[in-house]
């Protein structure tokens, strides 16, 4: 029992993840933090892109279903899980079951890289970028095994054209990730690194983001792997596997129920795991806004109290909706949920503001934060654009990022070089 | 479209083809449930990958029979059911059966009805365009213009209910005139309508007019040359798109078009983006034509002298006027009873329908959901 004890405490202090100490006690407890966080993350997402697309369109998006439609999440799971679960007579039972499966696999496991901070990572693997592009891209032979074991007309043309165009984005995506890899080899000791975690460490030490290094060369690819991870998860205006006006629901259309979900799922934890990958390679990962501008102990003070202040705005604002609610008997369930979820989120703020969590929270609030970024650019992204055509989906992803990808590669290597060998040797 | 073998013969549905490699041609049923065919058309689609070889559209799934129940309805117990065809634009047929009727029984509306009809009338061609904006846009994949234009497109039918207290299906013409004098108000509400829509339209052409992907997806997509359109009996703004400056309210002046100024907007491509711009044009000069309306209201009686029971001297007469979709004809033939002997209506759906497969042939899966928006069809007219 001391020994399990003194297993599980041995972690404690370390500056590595649990998965690089070895530690698997410490790693299973963070792969659940994960597996729960992003389950909530995809629930807030849900009802975030419904609330925010619906005031783009002047409309109010759910307000039924708990105050504000804060609880639609919830109805909506509940309501997928006690669905029938169809398995059309002509499909082809196992792969049809198997291929929901596959995509979510695909879309979690990624997550065993992602850093949330310099040890909140499941593990730090060496080869961590390339890791995340191999089995995201896993998700795409389940894409096409719902497609084809569907047998069925629509499911299958949306499976093609899914997979075509996550197989052609990801060969520009793979460059602009090359340019920032290459980037990482700018240290003091001239090695670049594949790890997620040495990635963001690299931008630390230059004290500068890759976004902003080799201006605009960081931004350019920063710029391609934008426009690419948006095709990579097939939302709008990529969204052709799925293109509700022409193929009904794409891939997807003979899925319902639970499996349904799962893919629904698959698609909202993989839009948050190419984010991850962005905002570790250029956004500088779990660092905090304006590092060199606003720096010194001071501005780190005041740093640290982003993660509470953003809770206690959002609790103000749970609070200042719920004195605006129609003061009428029906109402007052829904008023007295909000403002408990108000005091609840209020009490998470308070706490984060005691230094010892604050410390330790704050590498993972500015990841978030910049994830959710991103996050809102998807939704507005889908409430702006119309959709591209195949074709022309085609064409942009080879015929333009291809050869941006390629051209901010090689100008990315000769600066690098020449900063090396000439300015600084 | 009668016998299922005959009409689908040209697409060579049954004979096998000879495969290249292991490819097949895929056929694929795109409705009649289907989110982008606006109701239920059927387009029976043959595909090479996602290119349309061929396409043949089924009709009917609506068909009511309206023409057949014409025979046994009084002219005036018809009138409501006119509304029910194109029922996005449900003011401007019942002023065509109106203006039909009308024509038979030789009596003229007064000016102020004559008036009032062109106010509402052009009012419908507003709204019945916001919706094909709304829905067109959606169908190439632009959610949020819908929900603009149809939180417009409110403030439209609520003058309606105020004038007819219908929204949708107003009748909201008698033969002869009108039934109700306008409502205390009228003239401000349309003159507050045209002053909050002005802008609106900058609005929903903010999002639209220069955006990549729009241009992309609608320029050159679907052609069809002003001959073809002739040739196909194609009216309205897809016929104006091409380049045919045809609008009967000029071309043959009903109700009081002549005494107001208005422009005939024209495209040259015949691409979907033309007709996009052409009806853009039109909810324009709607609003001028309006403007001169609302503006010139005279005072007067709102109904001419017309018998209650309706017996038209035994004869035939055709009329028609510029609906929002095309050229809506009717044609009456009376026996001298107090029900027609035979209604039969053009609608400009059917006909422009058919203008379908020339403008897909050769296109993409997609391009055909732009198509079918851009054409403009309600099914509740095109099966009647």
């Amino acid at each position: 029992m001391g020994q399990i004890i003194q297993y599980i405490e041995s972690y404690l202090g370390s500056d590595k993840t649990p998965g690089a100490a070895g530690n698997m006690f410490w790693a299973l407890v963070y792969i659940m933090l994960v597996f729960v966080g992003l389950s909530v993350a995809v629930i807030a997402m849900n009802w975030l892109e419904r609330k925010i697309l619906a005031h783009m369109q002047v409309r109010l998006g759910p307000m039924r279903v708990g105050p504000h439609g804060l609880l639609q999440p919830i109805a909506d799971a509940i309501k997928l899980l006690l669905k029938e679960d169809i398995i059309p007579t002509e499909a082809d039972g196992f792969i049809f079951w198997t291929a929901p499966f596959i995509v979510v696999l695909a879309a979690f496991t990624v997550f065993v890289v992602v850093p949330f901070g310099p040890t909140h990572a499941i593990t730090d693997m060496n080869i961590g970028i390339l890791f995340m592009l191999g089995v995201s891209s896993l998700s795409v032979l389940g894409i096409v095994m719902a497609g084809w074991a569907s047998n069925s007309h629509y499911p299958l043309i949306g499976a093609l054209r899914s997979s075509a165009q996550m197989v052609s984005y990801e060969v520009a995506m793979g460059l602009a990730v090359v340019s920032a890899i290459l980037m990482t080899s700018l240290n003091a000791e001239g090695t670049g690194t594949l790890s997620m975690i040495g990635i963001v460490q690299a931008q630390l030490a230059q004290g500068e983001w890759f976004i902003f290094k080799f201006f605009p060369l960081g931004l350019i690819a920063f710029f391609i792997f934008a426009v690419a991870m948006v095709a990579e998860t097939n939302r709008a205006p990529f969204d052709l596997a799925e293109a509700e006006s022409e193929l009904t629901a794409g891939f997807h259309t003979e899925y319902s129920g639970f499996r349904w979900s799962l893919f629904f799922l698959a698609e909202y934890s993989a839009m948050i795991a190419v984010s991850s990958i962005a905002v570790t390679l250029w956004l500088g990962g779990w660092l905090r806004p304006f590092p060199n501008l606003l720096s010194g102990a001071t501005w780190d003070q005041g740093f640290s109290f982003f993660p509470g202040a953003t809770f206690l705005f959002f609790a103000a604002m749970c609070f200042f909706n719920a004195a605006r609610m129609p003061k009428h008997p029906l109402f007052r369930i829904q008023t007295i949920g909000l403002a408990g979820f108000g005091a609840a989120l209020g009490l998470i703020g308070l706490a984060l503001f005691i230094p010892a969590v604050s410390v330790r929270i704050q590498d993972i609030f500015w990841f978030a934060a910049k994830v959710a970024c991103f996050m809102y650019l998807y939704i507005w992204y889908r409430g702006t654009f119309p959709r591209y055509r195949f074709d022309q989906l085609m064409r942009m992803g080879w015929k333009v990022l291809l050869p941006m990808g390629l051209g901010v590669l090689v100008l990315t290597a000769s600066v690098a070089l020449l900063q090396q060998k000439i300015w600084h040797p | 479209m009668t016998d299922a073998n005959s009409s689908l013969s040209h697409l060579d549905l049954e004979t096998p083809e000879k495969p290249f490699l292991d490819a097949n041609e895929l056929v694929i049923n795109m409705g009649p449930q289907h989110p982008a065919t606006h109701g239920v058309l059927r387009v029976i689609l043959r595909l090479d990958g996602e290119k349309v070889l061929g396409l043949e559209c089924v009709i009917g799934y609506l068909h009511r029979g309206v023409e057949k129940i014409g025979e046994h309805r009084t002219y005036t117990m018809f009138n409501p059911y006119v509304d029910r065809m194109d029922y996005v634009a449900a003011v401007s047929n019942g002023l065509g059966y109106c203006e039909t009727v009308e024509k038979l029984l030789n009596v003229e509306a007064p000016p102020r009805a004559q008036h009032v009809r062109v106010v509402l009338t052009e009012l419908n061609r507003i709204a019945s365009h916001q919706l094909w904006l709304g829905t067109h846009a959606l169908d190439i994949g632009a959610i949020t213009p819908l929900f603009y234009t149809f939180r417009d497109r409110e403030e439209i039918l609520k003058i309606y209910e105020k004038y007819c207290g219908a929204r949708l299906t107003t009748h909201a013409f008698r033969i002869g005139g009108l039934q109700y004098e306008t409502y205390a108000g009228f003239e401000k509400d349309v003159k507050n309508f045209l002053n909050f829509f002005r802008p609106k339209i900058d609005e929903y052409e903010e999002l639209l007019t220069t955006n990549r992907i729009w241009l992309e997806r609608t320029k050159n997509i679907g052609r069809i040359s002003a001959p073809d359109c002739i040739a196909l009996g194609v009216t309205g703004p897809v016929l104006r798109a091409s380049g045919v400056k045809w609008d009967l309210r000029k071309a043959q002046p009903y109700a009081n078009y002549k005494n107001f100024d208005f422009d005939i907007p024209t495209g040259q491509n015949g691409d979907t983006y033309d007709r996009y711009l052409v009806r853009m044009a039109e909810m324009r000069q709607s609003v001028r034509i309006i403007e001169q309306a609302i503006d010139a209201l005279p005072e007067g009686p709102i109904i001419a002298k017309v018998p209650k029971v309706m017996k038209p001297a035994a004869g035939e007469v055709y009329h028609s006027i510029e609906a929002p979709k095309g050229e809506l004809g009717y044609f009456i033939v009376s026996d001298g009873s107090t029900q027609p002997y035979r209604v039969r209506v053009r609608p400009p759906s059917f006909v422009n329908l058919q203008a379908l497969e020339v403008m897909c042939r050769g296109q993409l899966v997609a391009d055909v959901i732009a198509v079918i928006g851009t054409l403009d069809i309600v099914l509740g007219e095109v099966d009647r």
